[in-house]
């Protein structure tokens, strides 16, 4: 961006940040490290060399890198490692979030405006953040006569399908949070929960746009799932399994979009009506019913939505890199780890040392990584590219091409799939 | 093509409880109950619905009534104008559409004239075209970007909303104010011509023209819109002139009816002006027609500018208070930016105006709006109610 925010000092940029550091250390003395003894008491530790880690054993460790790593790799281990952190929530948090950023700088760049701005200092980097202290901090209102059980639980259960729909994508070779034989059918069983959570909140908020939001959400999501199962199932039969890190692992020589591009192109339609982006907007249509089934959603209640669209979107567009980009197969770019550093230690001034934890990632799992986030983040590029060009579609538009021209086009897949299957093309697991 | 309207004219009937002797306002009246029908109040809290309500009955997708209710920015302009004298209404007068303020005050202009029997002098008459025609970009653009985002098309909301700040400059250098210029009096326009504005006219108007015909790629010409808005709210020939539409609604309807051509006023009987006409009399007719009016205006502000007298004044000085010849009234109607535009002036000798009544387009398209949505699905609301080119603002005048 080549403009420059009024008032911008470099002085005090720099000071921002050393206080932002202050804080951020004085507040990991008074909450962070009585936080970890917490965790520590209450995760079932493991036994490292030889002797059970207690939160005081480890806190004394921490002072020792030789000690510190070690503990580290084992809670990488550990299952709340994988659910909280890495392949799960706080992974897919992080991309949504990024996600959301991009997405507005991209919308402001096309309709030829700034976008967010001053929030953040550098390109309005932490507007999102700013955006979450103000949905935090407003009042929750909820209609008189709504169901309010059902009201509160819709945004949670949101949330919670769309992270364990997170949980089954696999990021890299052997990280995956649930790694699930019917990976492929939990998929479906979780997209299916969606249009069931979506009618609860519309119904159970009694008023009139949330309703017919909720009713336009039920038809889009029921009448797309046909043509998204459907345009699946060719990547099923050449692979053979319904594994998700099985079909992954099968491309790795090429994938599977060169020899399905129909399925591929069907799957991408009804992943934007499964994820209600534009021209797919329906349930949200705002000249036309207001703010659709999230009308009387308030505050945080909209926030969590919010938060798991994102994650759905960031879960569709990683089953997309899986199913047809062939995941986490790519170029080999990251440099492999000094194995010195294992044999001869590290010098460090009059001392060497050896240290025994590292590396914490293998040279596959990084690589892997690297080239899952890349190809996903171009799937969701040209998830967002639609919102900056097309108007939203009418629901008898949208029912006629899921029905008619969706599902057709989805069993032509089918036969190309069983035509490469019984010409001897392709077989279960890849190339014959 | 229909040759008679719907029966149910008055589609308030269809609303309001005819048992209850007691009359009551739109929307509070007792109805009958059907277990099918759902009401729906849009507006006047709304994103699709401006300062007004639209109480419609839906019976699934599809909308069976319609009744707007227009009148939440009534503002009094009219009764306003007769407690000031002629030159003191200017200001407020314009207030009904601060973004076609020069249209809406010509006519109150012209038929002041008339009244008080003013020659203008021949340079302010082009100059009054040039900024009718400058500000009619602008409205259209405004229109153009509440109509993209009522279609959920963002992208279409945001660069006429942009380009029309070109304009805007323009019309700033040209009037000293962005928006509610006040630039037209009795007697030819409040300030000449900053001394290099033809050739800064020529160039923002030419870089405006190709921006505005790139919009046909992104919009006009989009799959998505046509399918939308294509065969959806069709208001033929004869029902379009028997509702009383004006402007773009009555020209889509391919009724050629442009007030600059046919009652040209002030310099427009030696512009070359051509009328923009389509005969499907859809939304989507409706929405193209403001389009192909601004390409339009781009060739008159060209001609304007090149058969405008270089030099002399552009006003003629007045007397401080000045009065109507007796009891006079005069009706004056121009082209605006949504339709034909009159006023009628009625003096009685004295130097405030004895009655001010506007005729404004906005209410005659706003007519059409309850036989245009019956039997429409709910997500064509918004496309049909918008291309109406209708103001509530000046509806309620």
């Amino acid at each position: 961006m080549s403009v420059i925010a009024p008032n911008f000092k470099l002085s005090k940029f720099i000071v921002s940040i050393l206080g932002d550091v202050f804080w951020i250390l004085f507040l990991i003395v008074l909450v962070g490290i009585p936080a970890i003894f917490i965790i520590l008491f209450f995760i079932p530790l493991p036994v490292i060399n030889g002797e059970l880690l207690t939160p005081f054993l480890a806190l004394s460790w921490l002072v020792n890198p030789t000690l510190t790593l070690p503990i580290v790799k084992a809670f990488m281990t550990t299952d709340i490692f994988r659910v909280m952190a890495f392949p799960g929530f706080g992974f897919a948090a992080l991309l949504a979030a990024s996600v959301i950023f991009i997405e507005r700088k991209m919308m402001a760049k096309l309709q030829l405006r700034v976008g967010p701005f001053y929030c953040g200092k550098v390109e309005g980097i932490l507007q999102l953040m700013g955006d979450g202290l103000k949905l935090i901090s407003k009042e929750i209102i909820i209609p008189a006569k709504a169901d309010k059980p059902l009201f509160w639980a819709a945004p949670v259960l949101f949330v919670a399908t769309a992270a364990a729909f997170v949980a089954l994508i696999p990021v890299a070779p052997g990280w995956v949070v649930a790694d699930v034989d019917l990976g492929l059918l939990g998929v479906f069983a979780v997209i299916g929960f969606f249009p069931i959570i979506t009618i609860l909140s519309a119904w159970s908020a009694n008023s009139k746009y949330p309703f017919i939001g909720g009713i336009r959400a039920l038809f889009q999501m029921v009448s797309f799932e046909i043509p998204l199962i459907l345009s699946l199932l060719g990547v099923v039969m050449v692979t053979g399994t319904l594994n998700l890190s099985e079909i992954a692992a099968s491309q790795s020589s090429f994938p599977w979009i060169i020899f399905l591009p129909i399925g591929a192109i069907v799957f991408f339609i009804t992943m934007l009506a499964e994820l209600e982006r534009i021209p797919f907007d329906l349930p949200e249509a705002e000249s036309e019913i207001v703010a659709g089934w999230l009308t009387e959603l308030s505050g945080m209640m909209y926030g969590l939505v919010q938060l798991g669209t994102y994650l759905k979107l960031y879960a569709f567009a990683g089953l997309f890199t899986v199913l047809f980009l062939a995941g986490w197969h790519g170029p080999m770019v990251i440099p492999p780890f000094p194995s010195e550093l294992l044999t001869n230690g590290l010098e460090m001034g009059p001392i060497t040392l050896t240290i025994d934890g590292l590396p914490l990632f293998t040279q596959e799992m990084l690589n892997g990584t690297l080239w899952f986030v890349i190809k996903t983040m171009a799937v969701i590029f040209f998830i967002i590219l639609p919102r900056g060009v097309f108007p939203r579609v009418r629901v008898d538009m949208l029912l006629n091409l899921g029905w008619t021209k969706l599902i057709g086009l989805c069993f032509v897949n089918i036969f190309i799939a069983l035509g490469l299957l019984y010409a001897g093309v392709l077989g279960p697991g890849g190339l014959q | 093509m229909a040759t008679e309207l719907p029966s149910d004219v008055n589609s308030s009937e269809v609303l309001v409880d005819q048992t209850s002797s007691k009359w009551l306002p739109p929307g509070l009246a007792l109805q009958k109950v059907d277990e099918r029908i759902m009401t729906l109040n849009v507006g006047p809290q709304h994103p699709g619905s401006g300062h007004m309500r639209l109480i419609v009955q839906i019976d699934g997708d599809y909308i069976v009534a319609c009744d707007p209710d227009p009148g939440y920015v009534h503002r009094g302009e009219e009764k306003m104008a007769e407690y000031r004298n002629y030159i003191t209404n200017i200001p407020h007068l314009e207030r009904p559409v601060i973004h076609d303020s020069c249209n809406v005050l010509y006519p109150y202009v012209l038929g002041v004239e008339e009244l008080l029997g003013i020659e203008v002098p021949e340079r302010a008459k082009y100059v009054r075209v040039i900024a009718s025609e400058l500000n009619r970009c602008i409205y259209i653009m405004y229109w153009l970007a509440i109509y993209g985002i009522f279609l959920g098309h963002s992208t279409m909301f945001m660069w006429p909303a942009g380009d029309r700040e070109l304009l805007i400059d323009l019309m700033e250098k040209m009037t000293g104010a962005r928006v509610t210029h006040a630039h037209f009096v009795p007697g030819g326009v409040r300030n000449d011509l900053p001394p290099n504005f033809e050739e800064v006219c020529l160039r923002q108007v030419a870089y405006f023209e190709k921006r505005i015909k790139e919009y046909a790629a992104i919009f006009y010409d989009n799959p998505i819109l046509i399918a939308r808005t294509r065969d959806t709210g069709v208001l033929s020939r004869q029902d379009a002139i028997r509702l009383g539409t004006t402007g773009s609604v009555l020209r889509a309807s391919g009724v050629d009816y442009d007030l600059r051509q046919k009652e040209p006023y002030d310099v427009y009987e030696e512009l070359d002006i051509h009328s923009n006409v389509m005969k499907e009399g859809d939304s989507y007719a409706r929405s193209k027609i403001p389009w192909l009016d601004m390409m339009e205006s781009c060739n008159i502000i060209r001609q304007a500018l090149q058969k405008m007298p270089k030099s002399g004044s552009v006003r003629v000085k007045l007397k401080p208070n000045p009065k109507g010849k007796g009891l006079d009234t005069v009706y004056k109607r121009v082209e605006s930016g949504r339709g034909s535009l009159g006023c009628y002036i009625v003096s009685d000798g004295k130097p405030e105006p004895y009655r001010v009544k506007l005729s404004v387009p906005s209410f005659r398209n706003l007519i059409a709006l309850p036989y245009l949505l019956k039997g429409e699905k709910l997500g064509n609301m918004p496309s049909v109610y918008w291309s109406l080119n209708y103001w509530p603002v000046e509806a309620d005048r």
